[in-house]
């Protein structure tokens, strides 16, 4: 219990240090660096609490691809002269104050939620899926993912589809004076216009390319 | 304060959500960041449906945050594609620079 303890107030430092430093830092590639430092402190915190299939998925999706998406985003746009600051001049540093104040607002009303929520028992009595004892939690997953759930899944399969086809519709560009393969134009080729039958007057040759 | 339970979860959920919705207000340069706070937002958000998923013994939280999972995966691909888009066609990603709309 001690040790949950420790390891659940060291990690939730960690990410909640990691977020505040994803805000303020002046540079945006640090930014996503610390964003990975919170992905894996929270997913370390998943597998800790006993759902070791979303920590490892987290590591794998967020770490993986998303981060590294951001990575290669910064890298080609050239954030390096645009730094993240958070106001130029004194005029235009009036959201700050907006901004911290209903931020805290949310934070006090979610605490209040929180603090003021009772753990009622009829809440537990929930008659969805429980978790079973003695089955891993991947193997429980997946046997509800493929069952109950197959048409939700199938459908984030659509959506993960269609966000690809958007991506790669948005970023694709025609460009101008790049030389293409044209499979029309090869595949129509005819014996005529390829080759040609020439008869040779002896000893003149034959001047090809002229 | 030794024992953790799920209040300790869900005020860690919620600071992390608040620190999500502060770098939205208060960030004026650069629109990645902007992203990079929403992807803060959606993984307290799971962080909320994972406790709750093991402290009330039900399954069904930790396969909802499987699609949150997805969608956010798919939000960050089409937003940072339009970021792109958008830096090639105006040369700047600075927030106080993207008024086209005039809003």
């Amino acid at each position: 219990m001690i040790a949950h303890a420790i390891f659940f107030y060291i990690f939730s430092i960690i990410a909640v240090i990691s977020a505040i430093m994803v805000t303020v830092s002046k540079n945006t590639v640090h930014s996503v660096f610390f964003l990975i430092l919170d992905f894996i402190s929270i997913s370390c915190l998943f597998i800790m609490i006993g759902a070791e299939f979303l920590g490892m998925i987290m590591l794998i999706v967020y770490v993986g691809a998303v981060a590294v998406l951001f990575l290669f985003v910064v890298m080609m746009l050239n954030v390096a002269q645009q730094k993240n600051q958070w106001f130029i001049s004194k005029e235009s540093s009036g959201h700050i104050p907006v901004g911290l104040v209903i931020s805290v607002i949310i934070f006090f009303e979610l605490i209040i939620v929180i603090g003021g929520w009772k753990y009622k028992p009829d809440l537990l009595n929930s008659t969805n899926l429980f978790i079973e004892k003695g089955v891993s939690n991947t193997h429980s997953l997946g046997q509800v993912l493929y069952t109950d759930y197959i048409h939700v899944f199938q459908i984030s399969g659509m959506i993960l589809l269609i966000a690809m086809i958007g991506a790669i519709v948005l970023t694709f560009r025609q460009r101008e004076g790049v030389k293409k393969q044209s499979y029309l134009k090869q595949i129509s080729r005819e014996r005529a216009e390829g080759v040609e039958v020439l008869e040779v007057a002896s000893n003149r040759g034959v001047k090809i390319d002229d | 304060m030794i024992e953790i339970g799920l209040g300790h979860y869900l005020t860690l959920g919620a600071v992390i959500f608040s620190i999500g919705i502060i770098g939205i207000f208060l960030n004026r340069k650069n629109i990645i960041v902007i992203l990079m706070s929403i992807e803060l937002i959606l993984l307290a958000v799971n962080i909320n449906l994972v406790s709750f998923s093991i402290y009330l013994g039900d399954l069904s939280g930790q396969v909802f945050t499987l699609f949150i999972l997805t969608v956010a995966a798919a939000e960050a691909a089409i937003g940072l594609a339009i970021i792109v888009v958008y830096f090639r066609n105006s040369g700047t990603i600075r927030v106080e620079e993207i008024d086209k709309l005039k809003g």
